[in-house]
């Protein structure tokens, strides 16, 4: 009402049955205290809500982490021991378990952008399994990078050993069957593989310095080190 | 080197309309006359650095408090009231940029790319081409998605100019034909597919 | 009251996909397929019965010269619940929508109800507008979807009608959500007669 300046008095109680009928009028101190309300309101019922979810968030990303380590390690039931992080070109992450080690890597040209996978290592260096984390390919097309590549498709790169001869698609005189129609998804997921065997070369705790370092591991030790 | 890369890809490769689908309302709403969507382009670029710059810093604020789950809700209230502010300043110091902007800047605070692109570089989840996620690759990826924008929606304003004298069949008139041109546009964008990984070998990144 | 003819006018009449021309973003950009269209569907109804719930019921609160900045607050709270409440009990769907989720915010569909209906009728219409546009918004995203899946790699909801080799890949792409919506937008019109 102090905004509406009513010339006739015809408006002026037009207006004021509208203001009290219909709403509060847009005073300064009512604009205010409303917006403050509704902010205070919702800010409280985030927070709230927040709390809640929090976690089951945290659970959800664990298990979807723990997950892919065990699927990439052979599908068992794998006990990470520790986390290492190698801060080479890319970051690569190196996850050792009591089945073996998981490195999670990166490559950065994919053909919509990084792609992130884990791929899980036997002792001697050969692929146990992989799976990709993150990706952004085309679908149909790079987007069957998550199955084109595993036991039994056309791809298949378990039981490689990119130690021996780092991997590449058959076009670039390699080893593996690229995606049709993905060539540049292909190469981006075998490099990002190379750098995850990479990482796993250079970790700093094969199994029997990682027994050294986790002194408290008495049962599982030997046999380990007995695989190798 | 690798802020060319993501000028490239942001504007052809992956060019916020036709293949990242934000911005469509404007893209299909002001695309009629080439100078009203180039008015609307520039109104875009402008705020839409504005907002980038501006919403990485609250990004960094909330983290700071552990309160990130608000960013929805800050994000959203600091576009608004920066278009506000924007609209405000704009009128007092350049009337004729404002003659030109004015009508356009209420219809950007629901435009989702302002919004979709301050997330993505807030959260890093842009294509940053393997630089490190920060404020200067962010804006230039801001600047870069202003710019294919505003190429998207001039040169789909000029298609729809020469569309508007054509002879068209009944059924498809109007929204249909234009979606229907705008496809074929977003595939002549997709010749533009891995020229940034072209491009990177050429500079050798 | 005609509680049916609000619903059936937000599916039909004034359907925020075919008619309204509304929500375009998330509409081609979620509907690769079937199910991704129909949870984004479902997410933006989800925000939008409750938007119009919570603004018709404070709208004589609210002083008209701050009536936008107080719907949008309402408006990216539940945005934000729904993600938070997605992060935690559907996190394939979370990731799957992924951008498009806090995107809802700015869906034109959900201030323009506001604005058009909550801010003028009850509670109960309000629901029910929030209803009835969000199943057509869901209906027609569910549609477009299954179109450019069938399409594109021979299979609606994930299953198979016929070989994915003989699937146009076009229409999973980009280009073809454009296409496919305009057939769509087209056949829709002809077909309502609206």
């Amino acid at each position: 009402m102090n905004n509406t300046s009513p010339s006739s008095p015809e408006g002026a109680v037009k207006n004021t049955i509208i203001d009290i009928m219909k709403k509060l009028p847009s005073t300064l101190t009512n604009m205010a205290l409303v917006l403050t309300l509704i902010s205070v309101v919702a800010a409280s019922a985030l927070a709230y809500v927040n709390e809640i979810t929090k976690e089951p968030i945290r659970a959800n990303e664990e298990r979807t982490l723990s997950e892919g380590i065990n699927s990439v390690l052979g599908g068992g039931n794998a006990n990470v021991l520790h986390v290492d992080t190698i801060e080479d070109t890319t970051p690569a992450i190196i996850y050792s378990t009591d089945q073996g080690k998981a490195v999670q890597a990166i490559d950065a040209n994919g053909f919509g952008g990084p792609i992130t996978v884990l791929v899980g290592f036997a002792d001697d260096g050969s692929i146990k399994g992989y799976t990709v984390l993150k990706h952004a390919e085309t679908p149909g097309l790079g987007a069957k990078v998550g199955q084109w590549f595993q036991a039994g498709a056309k791809g298949n790169i378990i039981g490689m050993k990119p130690g021996e001869k780092p991997l590449s698609v058959t076009k670039d005189d390699g080893q593996v069957d690229a995606i049709t129609a993905s060539t540049i998804t292909s190469r981006a997921f075998l490099r990002a593989v190379n750098a995850a065997y990479d990482a796993f070369a250079q970790s700093p705790t094969s199994d029997n310095v990682n027994d050294a370092a986790q002194q408290q591991e008495p049962a599982s030790a030997p046999a380990d080190s007995t695989n190798c | 080197m690798a802020y060319i890369l993501i000028f490239f890809s942001a504007i052809f490769v992956n060019n916020i309309v036709l293949s990242q689908f934000l911005g469509i309302c404007p893209f299909l709403g002001v695309s009629k006359k080439i100078d009203t969507a180039l008015g609307m382009s520039a109104a875009v670029a402008f705020v839409l650095t504005i907002a980038t710059i501006v919403t990485y810093l609250i990004q960094k604020l909330l983290e700071a408090y552990d309160l990130v789950y608000l960013q929805t809700i800050a994000f959203i209230l600091v576009i608004a009231a920066l278009v506000q502010m924007v609209e405000i300043v704009l009128k007092k110091v350049s009337p004729s940029l404002y003659q030109a902007l004015g009508v356009f800047l209420p219809l950007i605070t629901t435009n989702c790319c302002i919004l979709g692109v301050a997330i993505l570089v807030a959260q890093g989840t842009y294509n940053s081409q393997g630089l490190e996620p920060n404020l200067i690759s962010g804006v230039v990826y801001a600047v870069s998605t202003a710019i294919g924008f505003g190429l998207a929606l001039t040169l789909f304003a000029g298609i729809r100019e020469q569309l508007e004298m054509m002879d068209i069949p009944a059924g498809v008139k109007g929204t249909p034909v234009a979606l229907i041109v705008a496809g074929l546009l977003a595939m002549a964008f997709m010749g533009f597919s891995g020229v940034d990984n072209g491009l990177a070998r050429v500079f050798g990144i | 009251m005609n509680y049916l003819k609000i619903l059936l006018n937000g599916i039909i009449k004034e359907n925020p996909t075919f008619v309204l021309l509304l929500g375009m973003c998330p509409t081609l950009g979620t509907t690769s397929s079937a199910i991704n269209g129909m949870s984004m569907g479902l997410a933006t109804m989800a925000v939008l019965i409750f938007s119009n719930l919570i603004i018709s019921l404070i709208k004589s609160l609210v002083p008209d010269m701050v009536r936008i900045p107080c719907y949008i607050v309402v408006i990216a709270s539940l945005v934000t619940l729904l993600q938070m409440i997605m992060q935690a009990y559907t996190p394939e769907v979370y990731a799957s929508l992924g951008l498009f989720i806090p995107l809802i915010v700015v869906n034109c569909i959900i201030l323009g109800r506001a604005e058009a209906f909550a801010a003028k009728r009850g509670p109960v219409e309000s629901i029910f507008d929030g209803i009835g546009i969000g199943l057509g918004f869901t209906i027609a995203l569910t549609l477009l979807g299954a179109i450019r899946e069938l399409l594109g790699t021979g299979r609606i909801f994930g299953l198979e009608l016929y070989s994915e080799n003989y699937g146009m890949l076009l229409f999973v792409l980009a280009p073809g959500a454009f296409i496919a919506l305009g057939y769509l937008i087209a056949v829709v019109k002809k077909v309502a007669k609206i």
